[in-house]
């Protein structure tokens, strides 16, 4: 990047942050709100009757899942709905007429998401880990995962925010796509549990590495080695993040 | 030879696989400095040629050069050297007016700009407005903002497309009293209207297109003196006979007919005698480019 899209892209990156903050109790406020119930809800349900990995109470073992899901769905829908709004409002028009390379582009959208994820993540940790704390095994395994997954949930985003020309597409992005591989990648129990037909289809999931890198960090075990999670959602990452700056490259949908 | 400010070349743009032709073949430079006005009725490729120059479209082909630096290519530095004040009146509704402008300043990798934005925010009489969100602005505010937000990086080359439609008289006033002291300093103006005495007042050249292609192109002065020279305008409360109907123009009760001469402007009158059609307020006058403009789009030009 030169100085200009370096500026710009640094720029792009503080519009996108200062976007979400100032609605922050949208924003980050109400996903910290729905963790919380379903914490309550789920916990205290399933809490005397489930134990995972032998020895880890249920509470405990579904504070990470759901920071990290969280963090996910939120990184996603940060890239997503500003540049669907954008789209449609019209004001994207400010972008497309600057002189910022598809680099700059793709740093600030991602980089914002991430921001965003953490941000709700770091809430929803806040909150939740009074009622069962989950321990911590390994800090770095913790932020690998949540930067790299909100880094591919917030690429993800940007090729949804592209394609979509309407919001009510956006919605069907999210509620047949995002939801269903978040909700069944292992959020809500062991996916050791399962049978094998529903492993095997876990195993395709890359949301379930994300989240079960994720959470090794907390307890030191986990359904695979955080290792094989880290090349798969880092694989993921690359190929996602080559697909969106292609498509920002070629102007799909926002240059006709 | 100058560099021009724009330069279109041979620029065509089809769509649905070239079944529609939207632009074909448009050639013309700008010089810096030059006032520009571009005409042409609805769909006639204002929009779109526009659009191609900011990077908001592709061409199908030919190019386009902002002070030699290809809009594709070289994007960067063109669109470095353009301010465009779209013809859409969008906003970003989570940010006030400095901040718009802060943020539009910085895609453009200006830093410290706060000198520049108090000037446009006063000159464009919205230093009030500097700290309200962009919501609470009405139309004509928000229209003065989008302008701000085209010069913030001080861009040699300037393109307004139909700035003043729906605009209120003041707004019209501040916007141009503004944009000619630009174009004195030296920024080269590209404005697309639907006003003709705009264009008429402000542009030293002018183009018309006309179903994607440019129909005429000459100084202002020689466009209105080359055509139709003379008007006719009367009020009437009858309808004209049909052999004048093709070069008038009628708004309610007047009526507007352009002659080429006096011995045409003798032809009219007779004619209007023969079919008895009763007229008053009579008054014979200099055409305008309205007249030129509607003559040129008529005929096979």
């Amino acid at each position: 990047m030169n100085g200009i899209s370096l500026q710009g892209a640094r720029t792009l990156f503080y519009k996108e942050v200062l976007r979400f903050w100032k609605v922050s109790f949208q924003t980050v406020g109400a996903p910290v709100l729905t963790a919380v119930l379903y914490l309550l809800v789920f916990g205290h349900t399933l809490e005397n009757h489930v134990k995972v990995y032998g020895s880890v109470g249920y509470t405990a073992f579904l504070i990470p899942g759901l920071v990290m899901m969280s963090v996910l769905q939120n990184a996603f829908a940060n890239a997503s709905s500003s540049l669907i709004q954008s789209k449609i409002t019209g004001n994207l028009v400010f972008l497309l007429v600057a002189p910022l390379s598809h680099w700059a582009w793709f740093v600030a959208y991602v980089g914002a998401a991430i921001v965003r994820g953490l941000a709700v993540g770091l809430g929803v940790a806040v909150v939740t880990m009074w009622f069962a704390p989950p321990g911590m095994d390994n800090l770095v395994w913790v932020l690998v995962f949540a930067v790299l997954g909100s880094g591919l949930m917030g690429a993800l985003g940007l090729i949804a925010g592209l394609w979509a020309e309407k919001f009510d597409q956006m919605a069907a992005f999210q509620n047949f796509i995002i939801m269903p591989m978040t909700f069944l990648s292992g959020v809500f129990y062991s996916v050791g549990s399962l049978p094998p037909l529903w492993l095997a289809v876990s195993h395709a999931n890359p949301f379930f590495y994300m989240i079960d890198g994720f959470r090794h960090g907390f307890f030191g075990v986990s359904d695979v080695s955080p290792w094989i999670s880290l090349g798969v959602v880092g694989a993921a990452f690359i190929a996602v993040s080559a697909i969106a700056l292609e498509l920002l490259r070629r102007g799909y949908k926002i240059r006709h | 030879m100058q560099i021009p400010a724009i330069s279109f070349q041979n620029v065509s743009k089809t769509y649905r696989g070239g079944a529609v032709r939207a632009l074909d073949g448009v050639s013309f430079d700008i010089q810096p400095g030059e006032f520009f006005g571009l005409l042409g009725p609805n769909g006639a490729g204002k929009t779109t040629l526009i659009s191609i120059l900011a990077g908001l479209a592709k061409a199908s082909g030919g190019r386009v050069l902002v002070q030699s630096h290809d809009v594709v290519e070289d994007y960067a530095a063109a669109r470095k050297a353009l301010g465009i004040v779209p013809q859409e009146l969008v906003f970003d509704p989570f940010f006030t007016v400095r901040e718009a402008l802060k943020i539009q300043s910085g895609y453009f990798g200006v830093r410290n700009n706060d000198a520049w934005i108090d000037e446009l925010l006063s000159s464009l009489g919205l230093a009030d407005k500097a700290n309200a969100n962009m919501r609470q602005l009405s139309g004509g505010m928000k229209r003065r903002v989008l302008v701000a937000q085209a010069l913030v990086h001080r861009p040699p080359v300037i393109v307004l497309d139909e700035p003043t439609a729906g605009v209120d008289v003041e707004l019209r006033q501040t916007l141009w009293q503004f944009v000619a002291r630009l174009n004195r300093e030296g920024h080269a103006v590209l404005l697309t209207t639907h006003y003709l005495e705009e264009a008429e007042a402000l542009c030293s050249r002018i183009a018309m297109l006309k179903l994607g292609k440019i129909v005429a192109l000459d100084r202002t002065s020689q466009l209105l003196a080359g055509k139709a020279s003379t008007m006719l305008r009367f009020k009437t409360d009858s309808a004209l006979p049909l052999s004048l109907a093709a070069q008038s123009r009628v708004t309610g009760r007047i009526a507007q007919i352009t002659a080429h001469d006096a011995a045409e402007v003798e032809t009219i009158l007779a004619t209007l005698r023969a079919a008895a059609v009763p007229i008053e307020d009579l008054e014979i006058g200099r055409a305008d480019l309205e007249d030129v403009f509607l003559e040129i789009m008529n005929g096979a030009a």
